[in-house]
């Protein structure tokens, strides 16, 4: 039995086709269809339901957000200490090989910390956090809806019903209310364009996505866009292009690692796997996540094994994503290659469909992101 | 003659060559087409065999042959701009066209109102 978000009812009513996804029952795309709706968000806005994503509070028993923080940081190679109140970050759980068990962003809420997970990794999450953290601090799924609102548009959007939502920078997280409920608004996303992610009572999250659909400037996205703007923007799906068996420096995600938990630094290591995480920051990793242009026009999807020549026998790496990108109107794709190989201006191919097609590697993300840093 | 297949294809016969291409219905299951790869001219098919592939944003869909023959014309317009086979599937989107090897072969096929009943 599927499950379902506060949301599906209004999806059903927008004409959304409904496909299983990580245990629910989600709109892939509605009658305007994943080619334009990618178009409209870089263009105006975009309303998502991420609601399938665990929202998980994370309160120190002694009452110290700072104490929570702490705790966190074994399970993290990021600085949650330095994570100051009111700020988001980008993280990921890591295992003892050095691998990736979920990515994830941590908001300081100035008494807690609110993680936001993939939705697959929910249960297994929470009890990893219990388990290790269980002592000290208190772990908290929520049944709350979290909506997307993405793109050039979207400050003014929210604006309507959050005049304030326009002084918040990228990764600032605050208490709004919106439509009378009280709600996180958080200035990041999954597309490379400026938007929020708020979260959002159960009860009201309908009202407050119709108030922002009523505008002309908001359309509802499915995943399926949401999907083909995040590969634009280079961001990675967990279970596609990170896993338990990539580290994030092979991830590309060593820009996440902050110096302070880098070896030489004040918090080094103490987290699942720092022994190979923190030698290949130093010596580097054997393999990178890369940027894939296939020539033509044909996509080349995850799982097209890569090689070096057109005529090698030896695998040399696979395609992890890979579609159309609307925006680029031409095939892109991200995967991992030996790093000899993993430099921008290398041509490498892919088996499509028993042929070996010629393959730019390529800097990521493919389109400049539009993040409100200022 | 205009027939139809379960693929979601359909023909149109004159003298012995079909036209070939995919339904309206297909296209909507598809969605956005992105990319199409077509046969080569003189290729022999077998029925049932691959002869194209379609590609939306999402996934890539083989295009069978239909019935078995011989391809003597493509259709490069749709490999330019795959976009017509959204907006104009049964007409200017057209695929191939096949000379049958047995022509009476196509009275195996769906006519309109069997295939409007498949896809109900």
């Amino acid at each position: 039995m599927l499950k379902t978000t506060p949301l599906h009812s209004l999806h059903v009513e927008l004409g959304a086709r409904m496909v299983p996804f990580a245990g629910y029952e989600m709109p892939v795309q509605y009658p305007l269809g994943v080619l334009k709706e990618h178009l409209h968000t870089r263009a105006a806005a975009g309303l998502f339901d991420v609601s399938h994503m665990g929202q998980i509070v994370l309160r120190a028993k002694s009452g110290d957000v700072r104490n929570a923080a702490s705790a966190l940081e074994r399970l993290v190679p990021v600085d949650v200490v330095g994570l100051v109140p009111g700020r988001v970050r980008y993280a990921f759980f890591t295992n003892a090989q050095g691998g990736i068990l979920d990515d994830l962003m941590i908001a300081n809420c100035r008494d807690h910390l609110l993680l936001v997970i993939n939705a697959a990794r929910k249960e297994a999450d929470e009890a990893h956090l219990r388990a290790q953290l269980g002592n000290e601090c208190d772990v908290e799924q929520l049944d709350r809806a979290l909506i997307a609102l993405q793109g050039p548009k979207a400050e003014a959007a929210l604006a309507l019903l959050a005049p304030e939502c326009t002084t918040m920078r990228f990764m600032d997280v605050r208490a709004l209310t919106l439509m009378g409920a009280e709600c996180k608004v958080a200035r990041s996303g999954y597309t490379g364009e400026d938007g929020f992610e708020i979260s959002t009572p159960a009860d009201i999250a309908r009202e407050i996505a119709e108030e922002l659909l009523a505008n002309p400037c908001v359309a509802p996205i499915g995943l399926g866009a949401r999907d083909t703007l995040r590969l634009e923007a280079g961001l990675c799906l967990y279970g596609s292009d990170i896993d338990e068996r990539t580290t994030p420096v092979e991830a590309g995600l060593s820009w996440a690692i902050q110096k302070v938990r880098r070896r030489g630094g004040a918090r080094e290591g103490g987290f699942p796997g720092a022994e190979t995480i923190l030698g290949q920051l130093e010596h580097g990793a054997p393999r990178h996540r890369v940027g894939l242009r296939p020539e033509g026009r044909a996509p080349v999807r995850a799982g097209a094994p890569l090689f070096a020549t057109e005529d090698a026998s030896a695998q040399i790496g696979a395609v992890t994503s890979g579609g159309f990108g609307p925006s680029l109107n031409a095939p892109i794709a991200m995967g991992y290659l030996p790093t000899a190989l993993a430099v921008p201006g290398t041509t490498v191919f892919a088996d499509l469909r028993g042929k070996r097609l010629p393959v730019a590697v390529t800097r990521l993300p493919f389109i400049e992101p539009k993040y409100k840093r200022g | 003659m205009l027939k139809y297949t379960e693929e979601h294809e359909w023909l149109k016969l004159e003298g012995d060559v079909a036209t070939v291409g995919i339904t309206q219905h297909a296209t909507e299951l598809l969605g956005d087409i992105v990319f199409v790869q077509l046969p080569d001219i003189g290729a022999k098919l077998a029925k049932g065999g691959g002869a194209a592939v379609v590609e939306s944003v999402k996934a890539a869909s083989d295009v069978f042959a239909p019935l078995a023959g011989e391809v003597v014309e493509v259709n490069q317009a749709i490999a330019e701009d795959p976009a017509i086979v959204n907006t104009d599937p049964q007409g200017a989107g057209w695929f191939f066209k096949l000379r049958l090897e047995d022509a009476k072969a196509m009275d195996g096929l769906m006519d309109e109102a069997a295939y409007k009943k498949l896809i109900e």
